[in-house]
Order: C-alpha cells, then structure tokens, then sequence
C-alpha cells in the first residue's frame, strides 16, 4: 500500500514545473501526529502558486489537518507532532527561527463557520493592518483606502459602503464570509487557506463566494478544503486526493476527475464512499 | 364508512376521542397536570428565595428606625458606644474594602488572564488550578489565622489596617481568578482564532478583543467580592479592626494605613455582645448602613457594567 502510495503521489507531468517555482507550496514527506495517532503519513505535495488547489477526500482523511499545518494552526493542541517540511514561498516554515506572527501575516485562513470580529465592518478590515501597523502607521485616509480596496476585491464594497460603522455580527452569513476574506486580504497575503468555506451557506451565497474565488485566481495561491466534489470540480484548477492521512492523487483538476490514475480516487469521486 | 378504531386503547379512546381527533386524552391531561404542578411548585420555591430577602430588609428598617437619621452615618459613636454615629466604623470599612481591591483586583485578574489565555495544560498550570479552587473554599476564620501569622506577625504590620485589608485580599482573591477565568471563557474560541489567523499576538488578541467582550464578567466577580469583604467580620477582628477609635466626625481620611480602624461588621458585632444597655435599635441601624454600604459600592459597579456591555457586540 504504502509503494502504491508513494507512486501514484509522484507529480503528473503537468505539475513538474511548479516543483522549482518558489512561490508555491512545497511539502516534503510531511507527517503530522496528534499524541499517538498519526493524522498525516508522508505526504509530499507540490502546489502550484497562483492557482486554486482543492483538497478532496472523506471525514477524517487529514485534508484539513494538512490545510492548518500550512500556517502552523495545529501546534496549539496539546501533545501535535510533525516530521518533514513545509516550505512555502521557498522558506521552510518549520525552521526554529520561522515567526507565527510573520508567518500567518502571509498564510491567512478562512473557517467553515464566518468568524468576523465583535467589532465594525471597518474595524475588521483593518484589524490586520492595526495588528501589524504599530501606533499611528496608517493615517485615516489610507486606512480607508485599504478598507475600500480590500471590500472591492470581495465584492461587498457596494453592499455595506454606507453602514462601514455597523457591526460586522449583524451581516448575512454570505457577506460575513467575504467579510472574513477581505481581513486578510490588506495584509498582502501569498497564500489563502480555506476550509469549507462554503459548508456553512446557502446555494446562492456559494456560488457568490466561487464567483469571488474565481476573481481572485492568479493573485493568491488558494488552498481550499471541500466536501462538495461539485465545488471541487468548478472553483479548483488543481485537486489533491488524500484518504487515511495519505496523499493519493494529486493533478489538474480536469484530468482528475475525468481519468483518475488510482482505482481509489476514482471510486470516491463516483461517490461509492466517502 | 365509519372513522377506524381509535389505536392502542392506553391512550384514551372515551367518547370525545371521537368528536375530534386531536382532543386531549387521558394521558394527555395527566401530563398538563403534572408540568401544572411543577410550575408552581417551582415558582414557590423561586418566590421563597426573594420573600425572605424582602423580611429582612423591612424587619431591619422597621426596628432600625428609631435610631437612623443622616447623624447616625456622620457621627462618631458616644456615650460609651450607646449612642452617637458609626462614622469612624464606615470609613474604616471603605479603607478595608478600597485596600484589599487595590490588591486582590489586579493579581487576581491578571492570574485568571494567565489561567485562562496563557497558560497550557501541565502539572504546574493544573496545581495551580486546584490550589485556588481550595483556597475557595477555606473558611474565613482560617483567612483570619493565617493573615495574623503572616501580615500581623511575620511582615511585622501589626495588627493595622494594611494587615486586615491584605487578609481580605487573601480570602477574596480565588473567588476572583475563578470569575475572572469563567468570564474569559464565555468569549467564543472563534474570535481568538480568527486573531491568531491575522498574525495576532495573544497579548493582542486579549486586549482588543477578549478583555473588552469578557470586562462586563469580570467586574460581576470583583463586585460579589466587594460584599464580601465589606461584611466579613472574621478576617479583620485578629487583623487589624478595633472596638473603638476616636476621629474627628465627617472626616474622610482619618486614618494612616498603619492604623487599627473600626469596621462596621465588626462594630455590629461589638454593640450587639459587648456593650450593656446599648439601645436596640443600634444594631439594627448599623447593618442597615452595612448594607447601605454593600448596595452604593455594588449599583456604581453594576452601572459600569451596565455601560462596558453596551459595547459588547455579539
């Protein structure tokens, strides 16, 4: 098993370049342990940047514990191990000298369930850039500038340009998670994690929330967990396999679906499991 | 065509099972009965909590009436304790009460921040917890031991107002961490989350937005703690609290840190046991001033919080 693994999770040709791109992300028989159980088994992936990478696979297969291990999220729970690298932009983000802070001022992440601040939509926006800004960085006008810019590039600039003040709990679900993606987005990010960012709303606020992350192809590296094979098929440009904590299929998402390599994949994205 | 049997014959089928087919059966009205029966049942218990509570108050008043008048707060006591105000007592409890706060606010809050925010799950972190969920629950009597051996004797304060306030301190400090943690804890883990994700430090998470959504809680826990220091007579009478000092009437600062005072719920205890033919009312008088006290000290706390909660956005 582990044999057919490792051979089935060698980069397709049409990946092989983004192996030396160093823009991407780049995990090298990456394993990951909670206390005694080990959640990730050797998975060695190569991302490509500027693209949107799905990671498919049945509750449970570690695609979410791979997500959170590309800005460090999982080393707050108690007894979490890992062995491999990670590198991300062409720096190993495992390096002792690697900042949280930093880190995850590049790697932003969006939850399943919007958790916009208890603040103003404004004051979310800029949150990140107050965080990092130090007293007094950002003069009000370009404080503005960036809360319009950033609302733009969500598509919500028109929906709450007059009520900037209100509180951003009181939005619909829809506006709350491109809210949560606007956050990130004044800090300059390379790389969004999302994880099932849609799982929460409704058919018409998903494909708002696909049509935005169409929008945003090319200018971020996008990293998306999803249970919907559907959404898979239709936002991502790549898609990642895994089943049991390890990487089985990684290729063009195109390719994937229509001529999956491994028996495995084949049978979870026909829906007999999973 | 007649309407089919009524199902299983337990569940009612007497002759308006007929008439509608959703009337209440037998089993039905036993079931109404008995919430019926528990609502009110409960209800009186709830009554039973507030009805004592509104006696004591009206009995208090009633017998204290005689003696209260604006005099009895700004006065010193005279005639051998049997007349006069309970000025110096009042003040002494302010002094008590501010002290202790001053000290058992601030560690206790910022040990619960730790507890609570920074703190992960080890030996050390777990002794810590279990060590103040005990000192809890230690009876004010032994607060009272230990702040004579430890403030009285060994710090060398003597039995002075710094002594007493520091052994309230003491006694009111876990009961503030644990609240301090509990109103931290009601801020949702998402919130933290989404900080940390936006390259947040904690100490920045905490205070733009954990400590501004929990400061409502917080401030519940040191109110609670404030009545409790104010009418807790154990911890100071070995401490640093006195039968009777002599202060100018009205004044606000009579006394230095390193002085004994008196304190109201010392005083009441004095005129009650101690002083011969001391009119009845004085007593009554002095725990309603207590209360006074209590309730002036918590309604500006609960105002603030009232305000701070506004603010909360969730």
């Amino acid at each position: 098993m582990t044999t057919s693994t490792a051979s089935s999770a060698e980069p397709r040709p049409g990946l092989a370049a983004a192996a030396s791109a160093d823009r991407g992300i780049l995990t090298r028989d990456f394993s990951l342990w909670y206390g005694g159980f080990q959640a990730l088994i050797g998975v060695s992936a190569s991302i490509r940047p500027g693209r949107i990478t799905a990671l498919i696979g049945p509750s449970g297969c570690g695609k979410t514990t791979l997500l959170r291990s590309f800005n460090r999220m999982n080393e707050r729970f108690p007894g979490v191990r890992t062995s491999g690298q990670i590198t991300i932009m062409g720096q190993n983000i495992l390096a002792p000298e690697v900042s949280l802070i930093e880190l995850r001022k590049s790697v932003g992440m969006v939850f399943q369930r919007p958790n916009p601040l208890p603040l103003s939509i404004y004051d979310n926006v800029v949150f990140g850039l107050r965080l990092h800004g130090g007293a007094g960085s950002l003069c009000r006008a370009e404080e503005k500038l960036a809360v319009e810019k950033a609302l733009r590039e969500v598509f919500l600039w028109d929906a709450v340009k007059d009520r900037l003040g209100a509180r951003a709990t009181e939005l619909q679900l829809e506006q709350q998670q491109k809210l949560c993606i606007a956050r990130l987005l004044p800090l300059r990010p390379e790389v969004l994690l999302m994880d099932e960012p849609c799982s929460a709303l409704d058919a018409e606020a998903t494909a708002a929330v696909e049509e935005l992350l169409d929008g945003m192809r090319r200018r971020y590296t996008i990293v998306i967990v999803t249970h919907n094979m559907a959404q898979a098929r239709r936002v991502s440009d790549d898609c990642i396999y895994m089943l049991s904590g390890r990487l089985v299929e990684h290729g063009p998402t195109a390719e994937l679906f229509i001529n999956p390599r491994d028996r495995r994949t084949e049978e979870y994205i026909e829906g007999r499991y999973g | 065509m007649s309407p089919p049997e009524a199902g299983p014959s337990t569940l009612g089928s007497g002759p308006d099972r007929a008439a509608n087919l959703f009337a209440a059966t037998d089993l039905t009205r036993r079931k109404l009965r008995a919430q019926r029966i528990a609502k009110y049942a409960f209800g009186a218990m709830a009554a039973a909590i507030v009805l004592p509570l509104l006696l004591i108050l009206a009995y208090l008043l009633v017998r204290a009436w005689p003696m209260l008048s604006w005099g009895f707060i700004t006065e010193v006591p005279a005639n051998f304790m049997r007349g006069g105000g309970v000025w110096p007592a009042l003040v002494g409890t302010l002094y008590l009460v501010t002290f202790s706060l001053l000290v058992a606010a601030p560690i206790g809050v910022l040990a619960g921040i730790y507890l609570n925010e920074f703190a992960r799950d080890n030996w050390f972190t777990r002794a810590v917890n279990l060590a103040v969920i005990n000192l809890a629950g230690v009876p004010s009597i032994v607060h009272a031991l230990f702040g004579v051996g430890a403030f009285v004797i060994f710090a060398g304060l003597g039995k002075s107002i710094l002594a007493a306030s520091l052994t309230l301190a003491i006694m009111t400090l876990p009961v503030i961490i644990v609240s301090t943690k509990e109103a931290l804890n009601a801020v949702p883990m998402a919130f933290r989350q989404a900080c940390w994700n936006l390259g947040a430090s904690r100490w920045q998470v905490i205070r733009t937005i954990v400590l501004p959504n929990s400061i409502s809680g917080i401030l519940t826990g040191l109110i609670l703690q404030v009545s409790r220091a104010a009418g807790d007579t154990a911890p100071i009478m070995f401490t640093g609290v006195v039968f009777y000092m002599a202060v100018e009437p009205g004044t606000l600062l009579p006394y230095s840190p390193t002085d004994q005072c008196m304190a109201l719920a010392y005083h009441l205890y004095t005129v009650t046991t101690q002083v011969q033919d001391a009119p009845e009312a004085l007593p009554y008088a002095t725990a309603v001033v207590l209360i006074g006290f209590v309730f002036v000290f918590n309604s500006a706390a609960i105002i603030l919080r009232t305000r701070l909660r506004a603010k909360k956005k969730w």
